[in-house]
């Protein structure tokens, strides 16, 4: 049962797959991109307080959720890479930082795109932008530490240690919402029993933020064979594997 | 921290000297523990230079100029938690002695907080009346400080552990430790200025002394596992 397990773990067999898989999740990304984009530019009612500008979120909303959730996967990875030994989750984490500090930026330029007009003010101190930040400075600090070692496997178990450390951070991101009150409206769509946005703005959000996690998948894919080219470069099954392609 | 101490016989001994040795080397070094504090007042002096010296504008930001300034100044003092340790050998001596290294660590950083974070606890209301802040605060001041520069030790200590081997790796340690200890920082600081505007502060004293327990329960297993990636090679 665990041989799939172990037989991924190994840097040539990973390589394959993830070159395999990444088309699979690179164009259903796109499409379902395009499909969510027109429905929530064009389909989409107007919102009758926020006019047009309410349509960010659907750019805004997933690359936020994504900027958390790519922390876990990290921390998670990290974590199975000391825990176990597996160097290829060590790779899939140095892959994920700088695809989740993207989505962290651009989460925190949308959302100040948003507030100039909503809020009247390009940045707002608020708890959960501010927390935002602090998730971005979190990806920034992991990514010095990584580079400060030269030795990779170095780098691999002490930034693991860091990603385990900054997780616990993650929740404290999350619950601020409920620790302060603020001029950052409440979670819409998480309220499964009783949505507060309406059935036509939903769908598009849904879609958008399925469209990103398999954007992520893509790019992870693509990162993580660059990660173990550089890990890998002097392996021969690499130089056998080039030679015959 | 004193019921770990006194687990087992051998062990407490151990910790005990550990704390011995280190509160001796910090006598013999005393201006070397000065430092930071120092530097706590110099930067709280900073601001009313930089802002107005009129108490009223200075008292408003009071709670959060001295809780930065602690931050800055518990950073400044973890340079020198570790490195000496690890460069003579000390360290490598501790990994392989097979006495819990997390323990170890934990007495070491306890005291690090008796030398950097209980002389803050101590000049801070002197600070803070010099910045407008009224008496009445003060047990409310302390008492933050107390719990809070605890987390910042146990945090910093982790940092620490992880960079120790990099070269120049203050400005690291700087930026891996600073984001992680932000909550403490909204919790202290907030506790101290609901204090100031008379109102109940338990809510933030109860989430810093969660936070203090949380960090001094798992902190040691990180600074353990990041010493022993330090001090491998």
């Amino acid at each position: 049962m665990w041989l799939w397990f172990h037989k991924l773990s190994s840097p040539p067999y990973a390589y394959r797959t993830a070159g395999l898989v990444r088309p699979w999740l690179f164009w259903p990304a796109i499409l379902l991109m395009i499909v969510g984009a027109i429905g929530g530019l064009v389909l989409a009612p107007e919102d009758y307080q926020q006019k047009d500008a309410f349509r960010i979120i659907y750019v805004h909303v997933p690359s936020a959720s994504l900027s958390l959730m790519i922390y876990v996967v990290m921390a998670v990875a990290a974590a199975v890479g000391v825990i176990w030994r597996i160097k290829l989750a060590h790779a899939v984490a140095a892959a994920c930082a700088p695809v989740g500090a993207w989505f962290t930026v651009a989460t925190l330029a949308t959302g100040s795109i948003y507030g100039k007009p909503m809020w009247g003010t390009w940045w707002e101190w608020d708890p959960r932008l501010t927390s935002e930040l602090i998730l971005l400075f979190l990806y920034l600090g992991y990514m010095a530490l990584r580079a400060s070692f030269d030795d990779t496997q170095r780098a691999d178990r002490a930034s693991a240690i860091l990603a385990i450390v900054g997780v616990v951070n993650v929740p404290i991101v999350k619950y601020s919402v409920v620790w302060w009150n603020s001029l950052h409206q409440g979670p819409s769509i998480s309220k499964l029993a009783a949505p507060s946005i309406e059935g036509s703005m939903l769908w598009p959000l849904l879609i958008m933020m399925l469209a990103f996690i398999l954007y992520f998948g893509a790019v992870l894919c693509d990162r993580l064979r660059g990660e173990i080219l550089r890990r890998e470069r002097n392996a021969s099954w690499l130089s056998e594997s080039l030679a015959r392609s | 921290m004193q019921s770990s101490v006194q687990t087992t016989p051998g062990l407490g001994k151990i910790l005990m000297l550990v704390l011995a040795r280190d509160l001796r080397l910090a006598v013999r070094h005393w201006d070397q523990v000065l430092q930071p504090l120092i530097f706590f007042v110099i930067v709280t002096t900073l601001f009313p230079l930089a802002i107005s010296p009129a108490l009223d504008e200075l008292r408003k930001i009071s709670p959060g100029v001295l809780w930065v300034a602690a931050m800055l100044a518990s950073l400044l003092a973890l340079e020198s938690l570790f490195r000496p340790d690890v460069e003579d050998g000390t360290m490598e001596q501790w990994v392989l002695s097979g006495q819990p290294l997390s323990l170890l660590l934990l007495a070491k950083t306890a005291t690090h907080w008796l030398l950097t974070g209980l002389p803050l606890v101590l000049m801070a209301p002197i600070v803070g009346t010099a910045l407008g802040m009224p008496q009445s605060v003060w047990p409310v001041l302390a008492a933050t400080l107390a719990l809070g520069t605890g987390s910042l030790s146990v945090l910093g200590a982790i940092g620490a552990a992880l960079t120790v081997s990099v070269r120049r790796g203050s400005v690291l340690l700087a930026l891996l430790v600073l984001p992680l200890e932000m909550p403490v920082l909204i919790f202290g600081a907030r506790a101290v200025d609901l204090a100031m505007q008379g109102e109940p502060v338990a809510g933030p004293l109860n989430l810093l002394v969660a936070l203090l327990l949380f960090f001094v329960s798992l902190g040691p297993f990180a600074m353990a596992a990041a010493m022993r990636i330090s001090v491998e090679s």
